[in-house]
């Protein structure tokens, strides 16, 4: 991927923003690739876990905003549970999650989900679902 | 007997009825009463992860603050008090929306001072998850004295799922190696074998956005166990066994080859060999049907 790095996206507010939303300081990641090694939903993602957080440190908000990766995530921690300098992937993502949600986009439509899913989904998976993927 | 105040949330007085039912009956055996929290509100489910959030805590610490009550007014004998959790999402959330109040000084302030009727709360209250009672506070000897029906010949894989063991600072065993449901087993008498996804994530409520990629996760899963020679997969989660058990359905249709595996809870095998009446283990109310199984074996009839 060909990406432009600027000083205004390096220390932009976006940085800053996810950051101060996860409490976790993204240049801790060293990009030793463990947090996608692990993940149980990186093989469908079209950007790993790890390129995540890469991008995220370089301020590319607009590559973000548009992957499925974060939508892909379950929230298991397994990333942070396994990553050797302690940064906490699974808060980066819900950052990058709540910085579209916030602005009143649903990543889910409630009312789109089949009856006969909803017949049979236990509550735990329904209200997980509508608190990390709705506003 | 031991008083143990008891958290059900909202799966288990619906979905996973069984999960309670078996776990109740077995408690009198044990010489626990659970008594149900009065008051208690859904918990959240999902645990918030933004730091700059706090209203998404008030659920969880409003059910913490309801376990003070009862132990002010001298309803829980136990300093401190002790909530117990079955839904590992409950278990997940309660502890570590103590942590923090526990932690965060000003955000605790913040969380009491929006709490208007509630009394003051500092995070003295302990979650716990029953299998920590079941290993910490019964412990296994004892409850090898009490089986009445062992679960011999019985080969299942024990499935930890993430929200018991994830994160660290909550797990109630270690976090990439956890054995209690493994120890659990072994003292029902079954055979137990072990598989590298047992702390795996089953795709959690992707199942709802992403059924065919959760129920992939989940296939994964289930065939690597059957590969190891598990019969029956040992859970302990709601969400798991939709996506372990019900979700079957789908990844037959996949994967033609695939042959179904039961997905019993841990409670529902120690209420049978604790020699519960077996309609009270509710063997028939699960996602997937143990019973074949177990009747082949000769611990049901």
């Amino acid at each position: 991927m060909r990406v432009e790095l600027t000083s205004e996206k390096l220390h932009g507010s976006f940085v800053a923003k996810v950051e101060e939303i996860s409490g976790q300081d993204l240049l801790s990641c060293y990009q030793c690739g463990k947090c996608s090694a692990g993940c149980p939903m990186s093989f469908a993602m079209d950007i790993l876990p790890n390129q995540i957080i890469r991008l995220a440190q370089l301020g590319m908000e607009v590559e973000i905003a548009e992957s499925k990766a974060i939508w892909l995530c379950a929230t298991c921690i397994t990333c942070a549970a396994r990553c050797p300098r302690g940064c906490d992937l699974s808060r980066v993502m819900e950052a990058l999650r709540l910085l579209t949600l916030r602005k009143n986009v649903d990543a889910v439509e409630p009312s789109r989900i089949p009856e006969e899913a909803l017949a049979d989904l236990p509550q735990i998976a329904l209200v997980s679902c509508f608190r990390k993927f709705t506003a | 007997m031991m008083n143990l105040s008891y958290y059900p949330g909202c799966t288990l007085k619906t979905k996973a009825k069984n999960f309670e039912d078996s776990a109740i009956a077995f408690m009198s055996t044990l010489g626990i009463d659970l008594i149900e929290l009065p008051r208690w509100n859904c918990c959240g489910a999902s645990y918030c992860l933004a730091d700059d959030d706090l209203i998404h805590q008030v659920a969880p610490v409003r059910d913490l603050i309801r376990v003070k009550e009862q132990s002010v007014r001298g309803i829980l004998p136990l300093k401190p008090p002790k909530v117990v959790t079955l839904c590992p999402f409950c278990y997940n959330t309660l502890k570590r929306a103590n942590l923090i109040v526990k932690n965060d000084p000003s955000k605790k302030d913040t969380l009491n001072s929006f709490m208007d009727d509630e009394i003051d709360y500092q995070g003295e209250v302990e979650t716990v998850h029953l299998l920590e009672v079941l290993r910490d506070d019964i412990g296994w000897e004892a409850i090898a004295e009490k089986v009445k029906v062992p679960l011999k010949g019985l080969i299942v894989a024990p499935y930890y799922g993430c929200t018991l063991i994830r994160p660290r600072e909550i797990a109630i065993d270690d976090v990439e190696r956890p054995t209690v449901l493994h120890r659990l087993m072994e003292t029902l008498g079954a055979t137990v074998v072990d598989f590298p996804l047992a702390t795996e994530c089953c795709g959690s409520f992707q199942s709802v956005s992403n059924p065919d990629l959760a129920a992939e996760t989940a296939w994964n899963i289930l065939t690597l166990a059957q590969r190891q020679g598990a019969e029956a997969l040992v859970l302990s989660c709601p969400l798991c066994e939709y996506n372990l058990g019900f979700q079957q359905k789908l990844m037959m249709k996949k994967h033609g080859e695939f042959k179904g595996i039961p997905t019993p809870y841990f409670t529902q095998l120690l209420a049978l060999a604790l020699g519960a009446a077996p309609e009270s283990c509710g063997f028939d109310q699960g996602y997937t049907d143990s019973r074949a199984l177990l009747q082949s074996k000769g611990l049901l009839s």
